[in-house]
């Protein structure tokens, strides 16, 4: 049975990686506890794939520290073993069948649970005789996470991987990677540049825009440390002297501000309202782009 | 078996949505003493919801008295939540949608009908209160 654990599966530093000019991730510190479902969500090009790479020890950091079972990722067999990675195109061979697939799993790592893959195979209506070629997208993104979670990793990459699925699709996918999380042992973290899909799936979150981390942490915790508050055109610098805003809208008439409280809001001008997750996360994408202060990074997490 | 239906769009948070859907089947009756809740695995199989929300919403249920886990057996009803006996919620929920179908015949839409119900809750606590 999984449980919450205060044991981090992913702990990086300062991670920085450029490619040639291009500063693909700048000052990256992020914490993943064990056992939970990180969704990792920002636009396109914001350095997703990038942090997932340096996770999975297919690209090495610039600067910075990066920490991953307890270990540093490298493309050794032993730490292979423990990570699962699914990248954007899904490594299937077209022409091969499913059962071949299945083989070749078995054979190329060393920790290889048979029974699970077929078994779920099974269950999804995966004939092991098909040719890859002849599946749906959708059977296609459910085999490549048979194979992986058969290799029994510890953590597990993956890369927009319902982006291309439809939406009947995508909650099967989803349900499979939570059904696998419900058996314990398992930490994932998934990207997408669309939150929506992911939200009741996922317990943590990872915000990147322009190559830095916006946010990171519990999810409840996040949403219960910010507060919207809705009020009269006013001068608010008390409010943020006391907060830190995070975004604010002004109309002539009316003020709305997305603060990270610092204890509890008193000014009775100002209407209080929780904050949803979609909100959350449009505020701090509107924000003008670069690092947020360093205790933002990390909230709601052990330093 | 209870068939928990989330709506990840509602303000209300999912794990929530669990326990308020196990209270409410208690108080139906479509629930009652002894009877097994699904499983953590079998509700994130059917929803695609984080497992552990599925606990945190089994560990509250369990505070307030209501559920209590059987290791390796799962998790099952205990106790009743506190009011009126099973039943009485379903009879209500009778008369309250004969009501109802009264006022949209009466050409009150959904908006109007909930404004009046929130006014005469409100009027109600207040003559309590008098």
């Amino acid at each position: 049975m999984m449980a919450s654990s205060d044991v981090l599966a992913v702990q990086t530093r300062g991670l920085t990686k450029r490619y040639r000019r291009v500063t693909a991730l700048r000052g990256a510190s992020i914490t993943v506890p064990e056992g939970r479902i990180s969704a990792l969500i920002g636009p396109n090009g914001a350095g997703k794939t990038t942090l997932l790479r340096l996770l999975a020890g297919l690209a090495r950091p610039g600067s910075g520290d990066v920490e991953v079972l307890g270990g540093r990722p490298a493309q050794h067999p032993s730490f292979l073993a423990n990570v699962g990675f699914l990248a954007q195109e899904i490594p299937l061979y077209r022409r091969f069948t499913v059962g071949e697939h299945v083989a070749a799993g078995a054979h190329l790592n060393s920790r290889w649970d048979g029974a699970y893959v077929r078994q779920r195979l099974a269950s999804l209506d995966i004939p092991l005789g098909q040719r890859v070629g002849a599946l749906s997208g959708g059977q296609r993104a459910q085999l490549a996470l048979s194979l992986t979670l058969a290799k029994r990793p510890r953590l597990l990459l993956l890369d927009e991987p319902v982006a291309a699925l439809d939406p009947l699709a995508r909650r099967h996918f989803l349900a499979q990677l939570a059904e696998a999380v419900a058996d314990g042992g398992l930490t994932v973290v998934l990207s997408s540049h669309l939150l929506a899909d992911l939200e009741q799936t996922c317990d943590h979150l990872i915000l990147l825009a322009a190559a830095s981390v916006q946010l990171c942490g519990d999810i409840d915790t996040l949403l219960a440390e910010h507060q919207v508050l809705i009020g009269p055109r006013k001068d608010t610098t008390a409010i943020e002297r006391d907060h830190t805003l995070v975004h604010a809208v002004r109309t002539a008439r009316q003020t709305t501000l997305l603060i990270r409280r610092s204890g509890p809001v008193i000014d009775p001008a100002f209407e209080a309202a929780d904050v949803g997750l979609e909100e959350l996360v449009l505020g701090y994408m509107s924000q003008p782009a670069g690092p947020r202060p360093g205790r933002l990074t990390t909230i709601g997490e052990q330093q | 078996m209870i068939n928990f239906r989330l709506d990840g769009r509602s303000v209300v948070p999912t794990y929530l949505q669990i326990v308020q859907q196990v209270r409410q089947a208690l108080r139906m009756g479509v629930l009652d003493v002894g009877d097994k809740l699904p499983t953590v695995r079998e509700v994130v199989a059917a929803t695609a919801v984080n497992p552990n929300t599925v606990l945190k919403a089994y560990r509250d249920l369990e505070r307030e008295g209501l559920v209590e886990p059987r290791a390796g057996h799962g998790t099952f009803v205990v106790g009743r939540p506190s009011g009126p006996p099973p039943g009485t919620h379903a009879r209500l929920a009778r008369s309250l949608a004969q009501w109802v179908h009264g006022a949209r015949e009466a050409g009150l839409d959904d908006e109007s009908i909930e404004s009046l119900l929130r006014i005469t809750l409100r009027a109600a606590a207040e003559e309590e209160t008098a």
